[in-house]
């Protein structure tokens, strides 16, 4: 595999129809510096992918490029078979509502309790009333029942993981992007964690895991997850190498 | 509500709200504060500005209705002439095309109008008084120039007194203040849009974060506007009740000096007028309703 590829997938109109979310041969540069160049990637359908690379690689770009909070300086992201370029911000938005992201510095509202942040996707989208079936589960799946009331900054880094990634699958999106999404918990909790996305994964969802913990990647293959594992290395994506 | 018109529909909606979807959006002490001190503070302005533009409009009204269709001959002549001049007066205004009826005052009235300056008590028959003859025109109105040239030829001390010379300044006078009452709750109208918008500017610009985790979640713009734009509205209906109520009370409470005071003390609404004073609140929160949406469709539109 090289340099550029899709990753099996290897042109937009083979793509078309294909892919979830697709990057074809996208630039991107700030401050006069180009992080990449031509970069391509297609999410499928009930894929699993994991990404790593060297910190300050571009892993964080790309996943925000995934999910349009940045736009490409030049090639085409694809949200749905949708060209971000040609999306208005509420086709964006709409978009979004079947997206899961779990950022590194993940945001919560503070005003609202943790059980109500957790329960926001489906209230923005006019699901609310599912939120209350569905919040107490996810709640003590990631273990954080007893702090359903607490507010968000009284929560610890690894809470705000668990919480974040809770909010982003409760929507039972058709993507979710997590990045570094077990940084903060004990390996306990990450095999928890890592067990949510593969039963999601088995739903149909596909998942993108961008994560330094190598560990992880080799539990999910232990679990019997196909997942493609993808090295982010000076502004180039190629399948990761024998260290796994 | 599915036999309303889209717009109010709406509007109606909104004030029913989504207890949920206002969560969202965190509370906002100060603004709120302001927006409903803002709302008290204008609307019992208006309240003014409104009964002002009431009264003079009751004023210019009256003054039009009791002047406009009467005319007053006066005829000043020596008392032995002052009867054949009368009658030939009267003939006159008989047959004068839009004259409804001429009728010379009595001794007692003439000394009523003039006790005011004399005193009771005044001697008619020892002073010179001119006669007053009241002259009520039919609808259609009189040749007012054509009259004049006849009683100048037929009745020498005669003088036409139509009342336009002091009644049309009068009235212009009053259609003028009703005229500034209005521009001054149209003022205040623009005042506070231009504040709550600056409020709700703040409150959005406060939220940046909020709005941020929003968006990523997948929050259209209406929904985050709607949240905005509704608390912004009841705060205001709120505020503009509570100085509806107070400028209500203020006219109530105007010390009543009688006919004496006249104008001043005939501030107030009357009657049905005071229905106005309700739609006042209700404007106030249409205004909000419109500026906040404006200001939050506009700043969400620049923070994308």
């Amino acid at each position: 595999m090289k340099p550029g590829d899709t990753f099996g997938i290897r042109t937009r109109q083979q793509t078309k129809g294909l892919a979830v979310i697709e990057l074809s041969e996208v630039a991107y540069s700030y401050g006069g510096g180009a992080l990449f160049s031509s970069l391509s990637l297609a999410l499928a359908p009930g894929s699993f992918h994991f990404l790593t690379g060297p910190s300050g690689s571009g892993k964080t770009t790309l996943m925000k490029l995934l999910y349009a909070d940045l736009r490409p300086t030049s090639g085409e992201a694809w949200l749905f078979d949708q060209p971000v370029s040609a999306m208005g911000r509420e086709e964006v938005t709409l978009a979004r509502r079947r997206i899961g992201v779990v950022h590194q510095d993940v945001a919560f509202l503070d005003h609202l309790s943790l059980a109500e942040n957790i329960g926001l996707p489906l209230t923005v989208s006019g699901r609310g009333a599912e939120a209350a079936q569905y919040v107490p589960d996810l709640l003590a799946w990631v273990g954080l029942s007893h702090r359903a009331e607490a507010r968000p900054p009284e929560l610890s880094g690894g809470e705000r993981q668990r919480a974040a990634l809770a909010r982003a699958v409760i929507g039972a999106p058709d993507v979710v992007l997590a990045d570094e999404p077990t940084g903060n918990v004990d390996w306990a909790m990450s095999q928890r964690l890592l067990t949510l996305l593969i039963e999601l994964n088995r739903m149909g969802t596909a998942v993108l895991v961008a994560t330094h913990d190598l560990n992880l990647i080799r539990q999910s293959k232990a679990q019997g997850v196909v997942a493609r594992t993808l090295r982010l290395k000076e502004g180039q994506l190629m399948a990761a190498g024998a260290e796994l | 509500m599915s036999g309303l018109p889209p717009r109010l529909a709406a509007l109606l909606s909104l004030l029913a709200g989504d207890p949920q979807a206002d969560r969202a959006v965190p509370p906002t002490g100060f603004t709120a504060t302001l927006t409903l001190l803002t709302a008290a503070a204008m609307t019992f302005l208006a309240v003014f500005a409104l009964a002002l533009s009431l009264a003079t409009g009751r004023l210019a009204d009256r003054w039009a209705d009791e002047l406009a269709n009467t005319a007053t001959l006066r005829i000043s002549a020596p008392a032995e002439q002052m009867a054949a001049q009368t009658r030939t007066a009267l003939e006159v205004l008989g047959q004068t095309p839009g004259i409804a009826s001429a009728r010379p005052l009595e001794d007692a009235e003439e000394a009523a109008l003039l006790e005011p300056w004399f005193g009771p008590g005044l001697p008619l028959d020892a002073l010179p008084i001119p006669r007053l003859i009241e002259i009520t025109e039919t609808g259609e109105g009189y040749d007012a120039a054509g009259l004049r040239a006849r009683l100048q030829a037929e009745v020498p001390g005669a003088m036409l007194d139509d009342h336009t010379r002091w009644r049309e300044p009068l009235v212009a006078a009053a259609g003028r203040v009703r005229l500034l009452g209005w521009t001054a709750l149209l003022l205040i109208a623009g005042s506070m849009a231009a504040m709550i918008t600056l409020a709700a500017q703040s409150a959005l610009a406060a939220n940046a974060q909020v709005i941020r985790v929003l968006r990523l979640i997948g929050a259209r713009d209406t929904y985050i506007a709607r949240a905005f734009v509704r608390r912004f509205t009841l705060r205001t209906l709120m505020g503009a009740a509570i100085g509806m109520v107070l400028g209500a009370l203020a006219l109530v409470l105007l010390p009543d000096a009688g006919d004496a005071g006249g104008f001043l003390t005939g501030l107030g609404p009357q009657g049905a007028e005071w229905l106005w004073l309700p739609l006042l609140p209700l404007l106030a929160a249409a205004t909000a309703f419109a500026a906040t949406r404006a200001a939050a469709l506009r700043t969400l539109e620049r923070q994308a």
